[in-house]
């Protein structure tokens, strides 16, 4: 095992994200219960990191601190070397499609954050996101005349459309079925590798993290800890039968203390 | 009818006519049977309906209801709403008001007739200001339900695009809560159009409810009556009807039942 998966967790180029010493507690009947214990990561810029773990280990929680919807009980946040202290438009969280707004067409939805822009302006970005996500035609469109993987390219859309350096994904795909979630992932990393923004991405799936992630911070049951990160060293596009592909799935699967045998 | 099959165009109009058709005869055999001198038939009624609408008087009772409604049930929504928003927003302010607003909420407007004559005299004030007490409560309730129903993935969508707390309220949580506001909009003004009936069979001298009191005062002239209780439940049809038409619209219309 020691030699698949790789333990280093230096990203090669300059970081964009530090996390440390987070964690997180919350008050339940009034005893304390803790849902992060220590967490220190590093993102560097650009990188696409996969936050893995079981239901309940916290990682959304994480991913609520780190976007500044939440404040950690102790430890900090720094972006660009800044603490972060609330959200912020250059880092956009996108919910599963529940966050789109259903009062708005698709043009509406993606011109939402483009408020300080001019007509024109905005204009040409929501003609440039609704191709780039594929919903030509559909501009007019509420979003309930739309289906669950349309709504999440539109969400996707509306966050990108305002040109934030970071991404945070929190099980983006997690409603869709199996045959539109291959295909949302492959869509992704087509835009990643467009647009080259810093994505922190949540899932419990670890298929899933193998095929997006630069990096993945495999995390512990409650109280979540970061117990490995992992490097996942295969080129894109990803062939998923490919013997490096398998072995970092079973190192990922043994860390995380499931066996491969049903 | 009892197939899943849709039904077909003219059942769908049949079978409303047929239920009415069948209440009006048994209603005209009622009156043959037990030989009222009082209670007037269907046909009586029907005279009497052609009566009031030859008079311009009645035209002008139609007009003044409907001023009536327009005027307490606007005042009640341009305060109303606004009110409910904050209250909403400001769950602490709501804390301290709701008590008031609950014990204040079950009067009911007819109780406040005599306290509207005392405010206002015997007249149209009077009238607008129950009005106005019958719609304030439930559109302030539900615009108060209707903001703190709104999920917090789309507050927190709202904040993260760097959007003010005022901007929030006109951007997000407002429409968010549009759905919901017009459904107490529309009870609203249902209970409006009831209140301005019994409103004016004590507070004014004109409009539908005073057409009912007047033709029995003025020798229990019971086919205008009943033709006057009539007109009152088709015009709060079309009231309803025509408020129904807001659901409709694009950017509320994801928030009801019905949506496709």
């Amino acid at each position: 095992m020691e030699s698949t998966v790789a333990i280093t967790a230096t990203p090669t180029v300059e970081t964009k994200l530090r996390a440390e010493h987070i964690s997180m507690s919350f008050t339940r009947d009034g005893e304390s219960m803790p849902v992060l214990e220590d967490i220190n990561l590093e993102v560097g810029n650009g990188e696409f990191l996969c936050l893995l773990g079981p239901s309940g280990c916290g990682k959304s929680t994480l991913l609520s601190i780190i976007a500044g919807f939440l404040s950690p009980t102790s430890g900090e946040v720094k972006i660009d070397g800044e603490i972060v202290r609330g959200p912020d438009p250059r880092r956009i969280f996108v919910f599963q499609e529940r966050g789109v707004f259903p009062w708005l067409t698709v043009e509406g939805n993606i011109g939402f954050g483009l408020f300080k822009l001019t007509r024109a302006e905005r204009d040409r970005r929501i003609a440039h996101y609704i191709k780039m996500v594929g919903l030509e035609g559909f501009g007019k469109s509420y979003p309930s005349e739309l289906s669950g993987g349309m709504k999440q390219r539109l969400e996707v859309a509306r966050a990108l459309a305002v040109n934030p350096d970071m991404l945070f994904l929190d099980e983006p795909f997690g409603a869709l079925d199996s045959i539109t979630r291959l295909i949302m992932r492959g869509e992704l990393l087509r835009i990643w590798e467009a647009e080259r923004k810093t994505i922190i991405f949540v899932t419990h799936d670890i298929d899933e993290a193998v095929q997006l992630a630069d990096r993945v911070a495999v995390m512990s049951a409650r109280p979540g800890r970061i117990q490995e990160i992992v490097n996942i060293d295969i080129p894109h596009p990803r062939d998923i039968n490919s013997a490096r592909y398998l072995e970092l799935r079973t190192g990922i699967f043994n860390q995380i203390g499931l066996a491969h045998h049903l | 009818m009892t197939t899943l099959a849709e039904s077909r165009n003219w059942e769908k109009f049949f079978w409303p006519i047929a239920v009415a058709a069948v209440l009006l005869v048994l209603w005209h055999y009622s009156v043959v049977w037990t030989a009222t001198k009082i209670f007037p038939s269907p046909l009586d009624v029907e005279r009497g309906l052609i009566g009031l609408f030859h008079k311009n008087v009645l035209w002008n009772d139609i007009a003044d209801s409907l001023r009536r409604v327009a005027l307490g049930f606007g005042a009640a929504a341009i305060l109303g709403i606004p009110i409910g928003l904050v209250l909403g927003w400001y769950p602490a302010i709501d804390q301290v008001v709701n008590p008031t607003m609950q014990l204040l909420r079950p009067i009911s407007p007819i109780a406040w007739i005599p306290v509207a004559i005392i405010f206002f005299g015997v007249g149209d004030k009077a009238a607008v200001f129950l009005i106005f007490l019958a719609a304030f409560f439930p559109i302030v309730v539900a615009c108060v339900d209707g903001v703190s129903n709104v999920p917090s993935v789309f507050r927190r969508a709202g904040r993260n695009f760097g959007l003010t707390a005022a901007q929030l309220l006109a951007r997000v949580v407002f429409p968010a809560a549009l759905p919901q506001i017009i459904i107490g909009l529309r009870i609203a003004l249902g209970i409006s159009w009831l209140v301005v009936v019994a409103a004016e069979m004590i507070a004014v001298d004109s409009g539908l409810g005073y057409l009912v009191i007047d033709s029995r005062n003025s020798g229990k002239h019971y086919d205008l009556v009943v033709a006057a209780m009539l007109i009152i439940g088709v015009i709060g049809l079309l009231l309803d009807s025509g408020f129904r038409r807001l659901e409709k619209i694009k950017s509320v219309r994801w928030g009801f039942r019905d949506a496709s």
